[in-house]
């Protein structure tokens, strides 16, 4: 009984439906365990680990500001849009309350999304498709990524960032 | 001498450790009743056609609801459960009782610090508290205290089987339950000392003694504490199953082996899972991840579906040996439905395993976990497990200890027979809502979804209404049956009928 | 009487699986289960926060 004290060996070996679900169960398990690793050999989306770190945030805003001086395309809300060379690096940026800048990618292109924060951490969330990666301060967050569906996309922030939180909402296009 | 022998179970039942349980089990229900009624007011704030609350006491409250029923309800349900399987299970005392009563008021005085802090608008920065968002010093050091005491509260679990074991309590091995529980305490461990790794720090850096804290340091050893103290839950809540069945089936493990081996799998390996909160941040390597969020190779994973054979399966042979024998189901038929702790006990487990387990396993693998991480799917999937699971887990054995431990009959004993089928349904609309409406990309921690007064607004699915309204009904229904769990527990203690003695 | 005690001593002679040892025992297991997290989850972490490089610098 699970509120008494077992008899003295209790070591015993299991019955033939022990065995069958824990041979069900072990097989399952190593299965998704598999796919895992797997995946990131056969699939075409699987999460980034590159990361950099800035030591001074004046180094991110630096290249951002340099990118959006040169592909600066147009204007939304006061803030800028940029179509980056195709299948370059790309800065973005987060802070209390705002994605800087718009970026405007191509379809099938390959990019090296730079994302960093400024002050606290921030999720981006990437909407409609649902996509979602941590923006965290003093690190620089590489996401290479290929845009495959032409459109307008939101960023919302994703986690807790102040009172300001709701209204931090960017943009996104794939041409 | 300061033993009495419990007309119900036989079990000789120590004094001191009596009065411990009980004024656990009563300050747990209090702190649930605190973060239900926050349950209630971010419920329905996050219910588009209320939207009660404004944003500043949305985050207050969503903070205090984080604390209070995640940190402090279960914890201290917890340490009930340490005196319950250390010393009442094993007949016999509960060694140093004064160090008992040191641990709850540490925990006490932590709990009010952090509730008055954070009531008093100190410390917006919800249970996670991610640097560099900073809240007031006080915030941190009633953290801190709060995690001295609980750490006090686990270690009696070892002197108490220390002791146990030198007068003879027991010879070899432990009661399953108590098992289960020694697993809870070793997990116990690891997390508050992760806590107080990365806790202590934050507090000087709050009042300034500390210049600069790594937000991705921050946020690897704070899981290393909020995730595993969610593996404690686990942990208990499955040694409450195990002993819930022996106390009103009279089921026994039906394999000794099976079941140990699933809570030794647990003590390695789940409480790396930690990692799960972390697949979409910067920094780490995807070995880092893959070991990590896998449990090992899933092997806790394993442990858990090992649980849900045995369980049942207990069950299934403790009624059969009642004569239940007719067919596959007449068994089933028969169980005590009646009896709120066999039906929280069940439904707990129903609902851990479908609402919780498995969306659970699905969210926490590394890719899936792109199109999941921090919306209200996590939040959906967490109240599976936390809530239908655990909570209701412990409401049910709770029951049981009304008439063991606190020697009262039920008041309202109908009502407490439909309290676990409520509380389980609305939880359960509550955790679906969530889930169906994080698929289609609903943030978390979010106090509008029409993003008012941002410079672009996005437009969610039409059906994210529907299902947000489900998750408010569900709140009303769960906060229902959760006022009356409160008045009959605390109804109970106070102005039950003794039973004789 | 003096059969059963016969009995319950014969029982006693029987060996006790090591497995079953170490189960039973809470302090081994308490090793190993602050161990493993310690070293897979927190020291691995916190080696690899540490060995994040620098940002290169980029020209766009
Ligand atoms: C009456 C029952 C309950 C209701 C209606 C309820 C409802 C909610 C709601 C609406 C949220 C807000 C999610 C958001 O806006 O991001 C939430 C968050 C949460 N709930 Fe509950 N809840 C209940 C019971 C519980 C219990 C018993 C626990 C713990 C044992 C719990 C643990 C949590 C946690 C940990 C969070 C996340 C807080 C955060 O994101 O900082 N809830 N709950
Ligand atoms: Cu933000
Ligand atoms: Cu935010």
């Amino acid at each position: 009984m699970a509120i008494k004290e077992p008899e003295r060996i209790w070591w015993k070996p299991y019955t033939w439906d022990e065995k069958f679900w824990v041979a069900v169960a072990l097989l399952w398990m190593l299965t998704t365990f598999t796919f895992m690793p797997v995946y990131h050999f056969i699939g075409k989306q699987n999460p980034p680990f590159e990361t950099y770190r800035v030591r001074n945030p004046e180094q991110f805003t630096a290249l951002v500001d340099a990118m959006v001086e040169k592909y600066k395309v147009g204007e939304e809300e006061g803030i800028p849009v940029v179509h980056p060379e195709p299948g370059s690096d790309v800065f973005l940026q987060a802070s209390m309350w705002q994605w800087y800048p718009i970026l405007q990618l191509e379809k099938g292109k390959t990019y090296r999304i730079h994302v960093y924060s400024l002050d606290i951490v921030h999720g981006m969330s990437i909407l409609p498709i649902n996509m979602n990666f941590m923006v965290l301060p003093d690190y620089d967050y590489v996401l290479t990524l290929t845009p495959t569906t032409s459109g307008e996309y939101h960023i919302v922030c994703n986690e807790y960032c102040g009172l300001g939180h709701h209204m931090m909402v960017g943009k996104l296009y794939v041409k | 001498m300061e033993f009495r022998t419990c007309s119900f179970t036989g079990l000789k039942i120590h004094k001191p450790a009596e009065d411990l349980i009980k004024w656990n089990v009563i300050t747990a229900v209090l702190f649930l009743t605190l973060g239900g009624l926050m349950g209630l007011l971010i419920g329905i704030t996050r219910w588009p056609s209320v939207h009660y609350l404004d944003p500043t006491y949305y985050y207050r409250y969503l903070t205090l609801h984080g604390f209070d029923a995640l940190l402090v309800w279960i914890i201290f349900f917890e340490v009930a459960l340490v005196h319950f399987t250390s010393a009442v299970l094993l007949n016999t005392r509960t060694v140093i009782p004064s160090a008992g009563w040191i641990a709850y008021s540490l925990m006490l005085i932590g709990a009010i610090f952090v509730n008055i802090t954070t009531f008093a608008g100190k410390a917006d920065v919800l249970f996670t508290s991610y640097v560099p968002l900073k809240a007031s010093g006080v915030y941190y050091t009633g953290v801190i205290i709060f995690a001295v005491g609980a750490l006090t509260a686990f270690g009696h679990f070892f002197a108490n089987i220390i002791q146990a074991k030198r007068d003879g309590a027991y010879k070899h091995s432990l009661p399953l339950g108590s098992f289960g529980m020694a697993a809870a305490s070793i997990i116990a461990v690891v997390t508050l000392a992760h806590g107080a790794v990365i806790m202590i720090p934050t507090l000087l850096w709050s009042i300034g003694l500390i210049k600069y804290l790594d937000p991705g340091t921050y946020r690897l050893i704070f899981w290393g504490l909020g995730h595993p103290s969610q593996q404690i839950n686990v942990c208990a809540m499955v040694a409450a199953w195990y002993m819930v069945s022996a106390f009103v089936l009279g089921g026994k493990p039906v394999n000794e082996k099976l079941s140990r081996t699933a809570f030794v799998l647990y003590i390695f390996f789940i409480n790396v899972a930690s990692e799960h909160h972390l697949l979409v941040d910067p920094i780490f390597s995807n070995w880092h991840k893959i070991i990590n969020t896998s449990y090992v190779m899933h092997l806790a994973v394993f442990a858990s579906m090992v649980h849900a054979f045995a369980i049942p399966a207990s069950m299934e042979v403790a009624l059969r040996e009642k004569g239940y024998t007719n067919g596959l189901f007449e068994w089933l038929k028969k169980a005590p439905w009646g009896n709120p702790a066999f039906s929280g006990t069940f439904l707990s487990i129903i609902g851990f395993g479908f609402l919780g387990g498995t969306t659970g396993v699905i969210a926490g693998t590394e890719q899936f976990n792109i199109i999941r991480h921090n919306t209200f799917f996590i939040t959906g999937h967490f109240h599976g497990t936390v809530v239908v699971g655990t909570t209701l887990a412990f409401m049910a054995f709770s029951y049981l200890l009304m008439p063991y431990i606190f020697k009262r009959e039920l008041i309202m004993p109908r009502l407490a027979s439909v309290q676990p089928y409520l509380y389980f349904i609305g939880v359960s609309m509550v955790s679906i809502g969530m889930m169906a409406a994080g698929a289609l990309g609903v943030p978390r921690r979010h106090w509008d979804i029409t993003f008012s007064g941002a410079p672009f607004s996005f437009t969610f699915d039409p059906s994210v209404d529907m299902f947000l309204s489900i998750m408010g009904l569900g709140t009303l229904l769960a906060v229902f049956a959760g006022v009356i769990y409160v008045v009959v527990i605390i109804g109970s203690a106070l102005f039950g009928r003794r039973v004789a003695p | 009487m003096a059969d059963e005690e016969r009995k319950i001593e014969e029982q006693e002679e029987e060996p006790i699986p090591a497995w079953q040892l170490f189960y039973d025992n809470i302090m081994l297991l308490f090793f190993f289960g602050v161990a493993v997290p310690t070293l897979v989850y927190t020291v691995w972490g916190l080696m690899e926060i540490v060995q994040i490089p620098d940002l290169p610098s980029y020209s766009p």
